[in-house]
């Protein structure tokens, strides 16, 4: 049973759970107590010094933000003393930090602008001093501006913590602290996996993803290129927060939305998902039936995992699916299927994958199989927040557009291709299709509960065809070595293999964690995001991708058949081991 | 068998250290004499006397002789040891306001001997511990004493070891914080140098205490002698079976290892020092959870001071009460100073708490070496402050010095005179916490910055009536908001020199005057020419040649070139400098 304790804030008297912080239990008597380093998905840093209040009878201030709310407390969370002392910190604050909002990524978005405006901040208290220090925009996903850090640490936490990357760390001591991969190289050259948690954490202009905007706007307004545009699952279910809706699917306003911006051709990666799905059960049936290559399979539609195994897995290489993710294969269909059908020149083409992810700008020029269609397949990734920022350039009402339906042949998708953008979603379609091809028969009830939800590591059991079927998913970089470590284990001892497929996403939540989506993610806002993508599947007449009818003419019409030459050519990849640190 | 021991020390900081001669010399002369099977001769890093040339003690008469010459040993062997009679004009005297608890064994035993400690009583106390007193009951004796941390923030030492008993957890650990970093303190080392194994026997208390099976030494590196005495103890330790398996025949196991700590000043606050143990950066996490129930790898921790630890061993022998017959109402026992500056006899005071601040700058230190006036006193290095000379006859204790701005620390005390200025001296303690500071925390980390730009430009005469209301400002913003004990205390030196002496603050501010003569911006020179002899040292000395001039003319200073080192200031045998 969970202790009570009970205590007053502000003279109002509460009972909350032990271990309960004063900030949180703050805000059940309606106080929101300002922070600048505690980001409500991270446990608290105390960084700032912002979060300050005061008990009665003691002289010395608590930090709200990791000082639990005890038995008989009796909290002031503001007075004249306490706001002034916010002040002088945030004054000091903006001391060292460059104050140019107006050019920066995050104005009117900036957790340090909002605190300075609502504390009625007009002037420089103290002298400015700033450090010279460049910009890191090696890795061409996340840049990093260290001079618009304020050392909250989150990203070092969610570098180090949850995701077990160890990119970043502090460097350096007193005013020279900064934020840098060790050894004080670029991003690009450390063990940085461009997962973009950092810029989804990040209060202020520090880390920001890398702007795409403007090669998007230069194609859409050239006259020789024919503007091609996909948009992947979990964009559809966290869009609407930049216009006040949490948890609301918006696929066919987004689809007039990109009408509207220009583009000539509007596709969907839910489609292209449904593709990946063809090919990654058959794959599995092959191994699990044929057993020409090993058991388990790991999924691979995430860049920032293949790019994580490359360097840290790179003896799970064997067990990784071949077959490339959604948006790359939506790609290269544009270029190749798409172009021949409708008789467009492909090198025309100009593809744009609107994604909720950093790490697919990375991806798009990973390696030469990223070029299958005999062009980059891929021209440009913007993540969610570029596409907020193209409306808004655009002075388009979101709010207002009507619904439109999106383009053929490449947009129509089964309840399975939508749910990609959630963990545990890639494995659920794979099980769909993957039921039939290896029994022939259609499941009755097409949805797996057990690999739904926000656990670290789900593990399950199910049955095909009499045979029992060990699964796992991971997401968050940080739940990945529990489940390799099992598979490392059983390879080592020649014992049996402690599942037969993998699923794993590097983002906490999966794609609609991602960390290009809209800022302030919370385990909370993560379910409501991922529950809008259900719902989206709930209510397709078409459930399993082998039963999309655009799918099944693609393979009529062009590919033939999953794992063809055709297939192998144009959607699948393959991985190299790579080091940690590039020098 | 030895029925003497003499132990050798030169006090003069100002020449090469030359006890090793003497050493050598003495045991030449005990040879002759065929005395050198009864006498042993030990050469000791503190021997509790300062700056009186080549000090000997002989014990068990402890009968000290200071500034000792090559010439006086044949006496001293003859008189002395011959015939047991005291040297008058070589023998020294301390007034006797000292009571030597932590420093018992300093200088008296060789401190690379577990064998000499044993003989002191050594281990004498754990025997106890680990016989029948049993855990609950010594550490009713430890709360009976009344002991408080000696690092600094005086936290009673019995609540965080019964704290850590009662969580229940397979592993737990003690650490001694021997990371003393305080500018001028170097009382732990002294401990560690002079007495290891008190320190060591006091850590296997305390590992009892709560029931560890692991502890740690938490060392700077820049002790080597510490640490190598420590390491040297250890293996004696495990050799006479005091650690390791069943100590003493008991159940109780206990492993202690050293770790070194680099340098970093913060790594003294207790969730910095167990980050640096695990490895990771040493930077303060916010409490709770405190380290006596979630600290080393997440597992209940003790933290002692070494000095604290010192104590251990004798509240156990001698019984709680007894300790807290020592001190005064609230602070109990002896403390150390470490005791610099300006004063005539610099060194290590252990004094009862309670004692004057007066006592002991004047009677035990001999008052200034320059015959000028105290003018302040600071207290608790950078987290302290600056206590003025009418505050002397403050009893020394937590809460007094507390009271006066002050802290008492780790036991850092710096006498200053009129040549300090109070502008100059919190600018160099805000200096210091600025350049220790972690980075983690933004009131301390942006604050103290800021703050000792303020102090420069005060002390450069380009400062603001404004400027003391920011400074102000800032140092509240500071205690209350920094999340460790640096960057709450780091204001301390500044606040509390405001405090007692603002109106030398407005002279450097409003009439641009340093009135010490130690802000070099606001001094200038000038060569009077009445008094000077034109013999041309201050030119042949001047590092930037900007003195001009010959014998016949006679010489000027250019203020322009002049860099206001106080080169010429020094050198003038005639005066005839005027530093304004």
């Amino acid at each position: 049973m969970t202790k009570i304790v009970k205590a007053k804030i502000n003279g109002i008297l509460l009972r909350v759970e032990a271990g309960t912080t004063i900030l949180e239990a703050a805000k059940r008597v309606q106080i929101k107590i300002p922070t600048l380093c505690k980001h409500p998905d991270l446990p608290a840093s105390a960084a700032c010094g912002i979060c300050i209040v005061k008990n009665k009878g003691s002289h010395k201030m608590l930090r709200s933000c990791c000082t639990p709310l005890e038995e008989g407390m009796d909290i002031t969370t503001h007075d004249p003393e306490i706001v002034e002392i916010r002040r002088t910190v945030i004054e000091l604050i903006l001391s060292n930090h460059p104050n140019d909002c107006l050019k920066c990524a995050r104005n009117n978005e900036c957790e340090l602008q909002k605190l300075t405006a609502d504390f009625g901040i007009k002037e420089e208290s103290f002298p400015q001093f700033l450090r010279d220090l460049p910009i890191d925009r090696s890795t061409k996903a996340v840049d990093l501006d260290p001079k618009k850090c304020i050392l909250c640490g989150r990203c070092v936490h969610v570098c180090q913590e949850a995701q077990d990357v160890w990119a970043l760390s502090f460097l350096e001591r007193g005013m020279k602290t900064r934020i840098s991969p060790a050894g004080d190289i670029q991003l690009a050259d450390s063990p940085c996996v461009r997962c973009g948690q950092c810029s989804a954490h990040c209060p202020t202009g520090a880390f920001v993803e890398h702007d795409h905007t403007a090669q998007a706007w230069k194609a859409l307004q050239d006259p020789d290129k024919y503007c091609v545009v996909q948009i992947a699952p979990a964009v559809r279910v966290s869009i609407g927060e930049a216009f006040g809706y949490v948890g609301k699917n918006f696929t066919k306003k987004l689809y007039a939305l990109l009408r509207r911006l220009g583009f000539h051709a509007v596709f969907d990666t839910s489609f292209a998902a449904d593709v990946t799905i063809m090919e990654e059960a058959s794959e599995f049936e092959e191994r699990l039936l044929h057993g020409n290559r090993p058991l388990p399979l790991i999924t691979t539609c995430c860049p920032s995992w293949v790019d994580f195994m490359e360097k840290f897995y790179p003896d799970m290489i064997e067990h990784f699916s071949s077959c490339k993710s959604p948006h790359e294969i939506l790609g290269v269909l544009s270029k190749t299927y798409y172009a021949q059908k409708n008789k467009i020149d492909p090198a025309k083409i100009f593809m744009v994958s609107i994604m909720p992810c950093t790490a697919k700008k990375y991806e798009i020029t990973r390696n030469d199989e990223m070029f299958a269609s005999g062009y980059q397949d891929i021209d440009t990734v913007l993540c969610t927040r570029e596409l907020v920022r193209m409306i808004k350039q655009a002075g388009i009402d979101f709010n207002s557009l009507p619904d439109e339906e999106c383009d053929s042949i490449l947009g129509e998708y089964a309840g399975a291709g939508v749910i990609f953008g959630s963990t545990g979603g890639v494995m659920e379609a794979a099980l769909r299709t993957a039921h039939y091809f290896v029994t022939g028969e259609e499941l009755k009830n097409v949805e797996f509960e057990n690999v739904r939800g926000l656990k670290g590591v789900k593990e399950t059991e199910i049955g095909i065809k009499g045979k029992k079927l060990k699964i796992a998913i991971a997401h968050g970089l940080g739940n990945v070595e529990y489940i390799l470590n099992k598979v490392r284990e059983a390879k080592s001892s020649g014992k049996e293999m402690p599942y037969h497929f993998i699923e794993v996403m590097a983002c906490p939540g999966g794609c609609v964690g991602g960390g290009g989506q809209p800022y302030m993610v919370t385990d909370e806002l993560r379910i409501k995001r991922a529950q809008a993508l259900y719902q989206d599947d709930d209510q397709k007449q078409i459930r399993c991708s082998h039963q999309n009818p655009y799918v099944k003419r693609l393979y009529k019409e062009f590919l033939g058949k999953p794992l063809g030459e055709k297939s192998e050519k144009l959607l699948h990849a393959h991985y190299k081991a790579r080091p940690i640190y590039a020098k | 068998m030895y029925t003497k021991v003499i132990l050798v020390k030169d006090t003069d900081l100002k020449r090469q250290d030359k006890t090793r001669e003497f050493y050598t010399r003495l045991l030449d002369y005990l040879r002759e004499g065929n005395l050198h099977s009864q006498i042993q001769v030990v050469r000791v890093a503190d021997i509790g006397v300062y700056d009186k040339g080549l000090v000997i003690k002989i014990l068990p008469d402890k009968i000290t002789y200071v500034n000792v010459q090559d010439a006086d040993i044949k006496r001293i062997i003859d008189t002395t040891l011959g015939q047991g009679k005291v040297i008058e004009d070589l023998v020294f005297r301390s007034k006797a306001k000292q009571l030597r608890i932590v420093l018992r064994n300093c200088g008296n035993i060789d401190p690379e001997s577990i064998e000499e400690y044993i003989a002191c009583g050594g281990y004498l106390a754990l025997k106890k511990v680990l016989g029948d007193l049993g855990q609950q009951k010594l550490i009713e004796e430890i709360k009976v004493s009344g002991i408080r941390g000696r690092g600094g923030a005086g936290y009673p030492t019995w609540m965080k070891w019964n704290f850590a008993r009662e969580v229940a957890s397979t592993d737990k650990f003690v650490i001694c914080n021997a990371d003393e970093g305080d500018p001028g303190a170097y009382m732990d080392r002294s401990v560690l140098e002079g007495d290891p194994h008190s320190v060591i026997e006091g850590l296997i208390i305390a590992a009892f205490a709560i029931g560890a099976s692991k502890g740690y030494f938490y060392i700077r590196a820049e002790y080597p002698l510490a640490v190598e005495r420590i390491n040297k103890a250890i293996k004696q330790a495990y050799d006479y079976g005091l650690l390791g398996k069943n100590i003493l025949g008991s159940s109780f196991n206990l492993d202690l290892d050293i770790r070194l700590g680099a340098g970093a000043f913060v790594c003294g606050e207790e969730t910095a020092l167990i980050s640096s143990i695990e490895g990771r950066r040493g930077t303060p996490h916010p409490r709770p959870p405190y380290p006596s129930v979630k600290g080393l790898w997440g597992k209940p921790t003790v933290i002692n001071n070494v000095e604290t630890l010192a104590n251990i061993p004798v509240i156990v022998s001698k019984g709680g009460k007894w300790f807290a017959q020592i001190g005064t109402q609230t602070s109990k026992g002896t403390k150390v100073f470490a005791v610099t500056g300006k004063v005539k006899n610099s060194g290590l005071v252990e004094i009862a708490m309670g004692a004057t601040l007066r006592e002991i700058v004047m009677d035990i230190c001999g008052g200034t070496l320059s015959g000028k006036p105290i003018k302040a006193v600071q207290t608790g290095g950078p987290s302290g402050g600056v206590i003025p000379e009418s505050l002397l006859d403050t009893p020394v204790d937590y809460e007094n010095l507390q009271k006066l701005g002050s802290i008492m620390g780790s036991g850092g005390m710096i006498v200053m005179d009129d040549d300090d200025c109070m502008v100059d001296i919190p600018k160099f303690y805000l200096g210091f916490c600025v350049e220790e500071s972690c980075g983690k925390c933004a009131p301390c980390r942006i604050g103290g910055f800021q703050m000792l730009n303020y102090l420069t430009k005060i002390s450069e005469g380009r400062g603001g009536p404004e400027d003391l209301g920011q400074l102000r400002r800032i140092s509240q913003a500071m205690q209350k908001a920094s999340l460790c004990g640096l960057g709450q205390t780091a204001s301390n030196p500044v606040l509390s020199t405001l405090k007692y002496f603002e109106p030398e603050y407005n002279e450097h501010i409003l009439n641009k005057r340093c009135p010490a003569g130690k802000c070099s911006s606001l001094v200038t020179y000038n060569i009077m020419a009445d008094k000077c002899k034109r013999c041309g040292l201050c030119m042949i000395n001047c590092p930037v040649q900007a003195i001009s001039g010959d014998k016949e003319s006679g010489y000027s200073i250019v203020s322009e070139k002049c860099i206001k080192c106080g080169r010429c200031f020094d050198v003038c045998k005639f005066k005839a400098i005027l530093k304004k």
